[in-house]
């Protein structure tokens, strides 16, 4: 018998996923600070995550079968109100951020007790929660100055959580500090360019701008409104070599934090500034390739090189991540400056397999941390003796950021080789294979430590709990799962850069 | 000054003066951040430039001879009175609370990094971090005391 109230209760629900998305985490936040008591506020946490990835994954079987989904907040149709707009790109992308946000509640079930002080542990999830809403927000958004707001948003209590490994390591206060200097020159970049977009064409709703911006030529304001959000975004995605507050802010950080930034919170200012290069700026094709050839693509593959030299001559395992994530931002760069569908694909789809894989090396590094109280190479000697499954996880991440065949961070390089075979550019080509044996060379520092050093030394004894274990074992299984069977992420990835160059085409 | 009449100088200096006064604070508060070493004159620098901003919107706001966005309830409105746009100012209310939220997060963590090293001059925490962990990269670190 079915009850009337209830199929409307589901309609509603199923009309309204767009502001669910973002709602969800956003009220669980003050819900936290509310009733104060850590457990209670772990649960509301886990369960706000959980909903936000089901809203999440409903979200991209609606836009699979219904195409790009359109929802006018509050009832105000765009371009006068504020447009929720998901296509593949962003709805892909929800599902990176929102499920990476739920194994980071459940991974930090384990180790928040040994992480963060009691006292500051309902703030800490506060600030998880609206740094999720955030991000969220940002991907789903379709109106300009809404996405600066949810940017700072998610901006600001990443610096809260960043700064919560002083307990551990006061230089996060000035890691955090720095961070929050660049990240506002950044963000205040961003509204300079949003300034002038505005001026130009009085409008905020990017689909609206991008409408009233097409032309013969791009005036020196839609220029200008470019160069300022490009570098604005550059910075808030660690844009080589705007990348100086990442290390820090990585390596100092509570692991959870980490975990979360380093798989989503590049990403989604990389999203960005791909949403506004292919979905606002694209009837400006020559501007455009002016600047993603002259300047983007070499500062790209310089990352590549740079950063991951750097990586190799670090002797912190989070250090070594972080450059890391400098460097992959790079092949991310490179394929985005294609301006190719093959291009944008491995751009889209490294920025999810880039996600999981260096969110399952953080949980790792995390739990190596804990135990040794530092994450020294020379304390990780013999590691793979002493806790043989994480040390095989570690192995499996950093194979996947290498590149092997049959992890995810194959796929994604296979496929960016391919598109710089397609463009006819053989050096690219050639530069991506030669970074990956950087790759090769720190991924293998570590582990020559980890499986053959002497195992001397045993660490402090710790009590991480069975959920990080259980996390970093989905994450791993998720690194091989996706680098065998593509059918997934190579199709939404594929769909997501058609969508994007529909319009790029249409004005060519 | 290539190819630059004096009449065209005029417009360049005076038509858009208020982009001028924009860029000049914009830049002030942008050296400020970079120069000073002392952390709560970053804040302000960074303040200032946000401000700028602010000012720039605000601008872009004005029609001439626009007047206040308001209208009145009970007043006879002239059709063909000419308002100011008042989205700019809109945008820039929530802006103001961002650069609020911003200023008040980077005060505090100034405290914090007062507490923690006695001093809020860049110069002293780097040379301080750099005595404390110079050889974490090649020795054994002692962890007593500091955990």
């Amino acid at each position: 018998m079915a009850n009337p109230d209830v199929t409307f209760v589901a309609k509603s629900f199923m009309e309204h996923l767009p502001v669910y998305q973002v709602l969800v985490p956003f009220v669980s936040a003050p819900l936290c600070v509310l009733f104060g008591n850590r457990q209670f506020a772990w649960y509301l946490t886990f369960l706000a995550c959980f909903i936000s990835f089901i809203v999440s994954i409903l979200l991209l079987n609606q836009v699979a079968e219904f195409g790009t989904i359109s929802y006018a907040l509050g009832g105000w149709p765009p371009p006068i109100g504020i447009e929720y707009r998901i296509d593949f790109l962003n709805a892909f992308l929800l599902v990176l951020v929102s499920g990476m946000a739920l194994l980071t509640s459940v991974y930090l079930k384990g180790t928040i007790d040994l992480e963060v002080e009691r006292s500051n542990q309902t703030l800490f999830l506060t600030c998880l929660l609206l740094c999720v809403s955030g991000l969220l927000g940002v991907l789903i958004t379709g109106d300009a100055f809404n996405l600066f707001v949810f940017l700072e948003i998610s901006s600001l209590s990443t610096y809260v959580l960043v700064a919560q490994g002083a307990n551990k390591d006061r230089r996060a206060l000035t890691a955090s500090f720095d961070y929050l200097i660049m990240g506002t020159i950044g963000a205040t970049f961003f509204v300079i360019g949003l300034g002038f977009l505005y001026a130009a064409t009085g409008t905020l709703n990017m689909y609206d701008i991008a409408g009233r911006i097409q032309g013969d030529l791009p005036d020196r304001t839609i220029q200008v409104a470019f160069a300022f959000i490009l570098v604005g975004l550059g910075l808030k995605g660690a844009l080589f070599p705007l990348h100086t507050w990442l290390p820090k802010a990585y390596s100092f950080s509570p692991t959870p934090a980490a975990i979360f930034l380093a798989s989503t919170a590049t990403k989604v200012a990389i999203y960005a500034i791909v949403r506004f290069l292919f979905s606002v700026f694209f009837s400006h094709p020559t501007m455009l390739e002016t600047v993603l050839v002259n300047v983007v693509m070499p500062l790209g593959i310089l990352a590549m090189f740079v950063a991951g030299g750097i990586a190799f001559y670090q002797r912190d395992l989070k250090r070594m991540l972080a450059f890391s994530s400098v460097s992959q931002i790079g092949y991310i760069l490179v394929g985005v400056s294609f301006m190719s569908s093959k291009g944008l694909t491995a751009a889209i789809i490294h920025l999810f397999n880039h996600g999981i894989t260096k969110g399952l090396l953080f949980m790792c590094a995390g739990v190596i941390f804990l135990r040794y109280k530092a994450s020294f190479y020379k304390e990780m000697s013999g590691l793979g003796r002493i806790m043989p499954w994480t040390s095989a996880a570690f192995l499996i991440g950093g194979l996947s950021l290498i590149g092997i065949p049959g992890t995810a961070g194959f796929i994604s390089k296979w496929i960016l080789v391919q598109a710089a075979l397609e463009q006819g550019s053989w050096l690219i080509a050639l530069a991506i294979l030669l970074s990956s044996l950087i790759a090769v060379l720190y991924v293998w520092q570590v582990t020559e430590i980890m499986y053959f050093g002497d195992s001397s030394k045993k660490g402090f004894e710790i009590s991480v709990g069975p959920f990080s274990y259980i996390t970093i074992w989905i994450l791993a299984v998720a690194t091989i799962f996706f680098g065998l069977s593509t059918s997934f992420t190579l199709e939404y990835s594929s769909e997501a850069a058609r969508v994007l160059l529909n319009e790029f085409s249409l004005t060519d | 000054m290539v190819g630059l009449t004096l009449d065209q100088l005029k417009i360049l200096l005076t038509g858009h003066s208020i982009y001028w006064l924009f860029i000049i604070l914009m830049m002030t508060g942008f050296y400020i951040v970079v120069s000073r070493g002392n952390l709560i004159k970053k804040i302000i620098g960074l303040n200032l430039f946000q401000t700028s901003v602010f000012l720039f919107y605000i601008s872009i706001g004005k029609v001439s001879g626009g007047t206040a966005p308001i209208l009145p309830m009970k007043l006879k409105v002239d059709d063909f009175s000419v308002y100011s746009n008042p989205l700019p100012h809109v945008l820039i209310l929530t802006a103001i609370v961002v650069g609020v939220a911003t200023t008040a997060l980077g005060l505090s963590l100034i405290i914090r990094i007062k507490e923690a090293y006695n001093s809020i001059e860049e110069h002293d925490l780097l040379e301080e971090d750099r005595s404390q962990f110079s050889n974490e990269n090649n020795e054994d670190r002692k962890f007593g005391g500091f955990f």
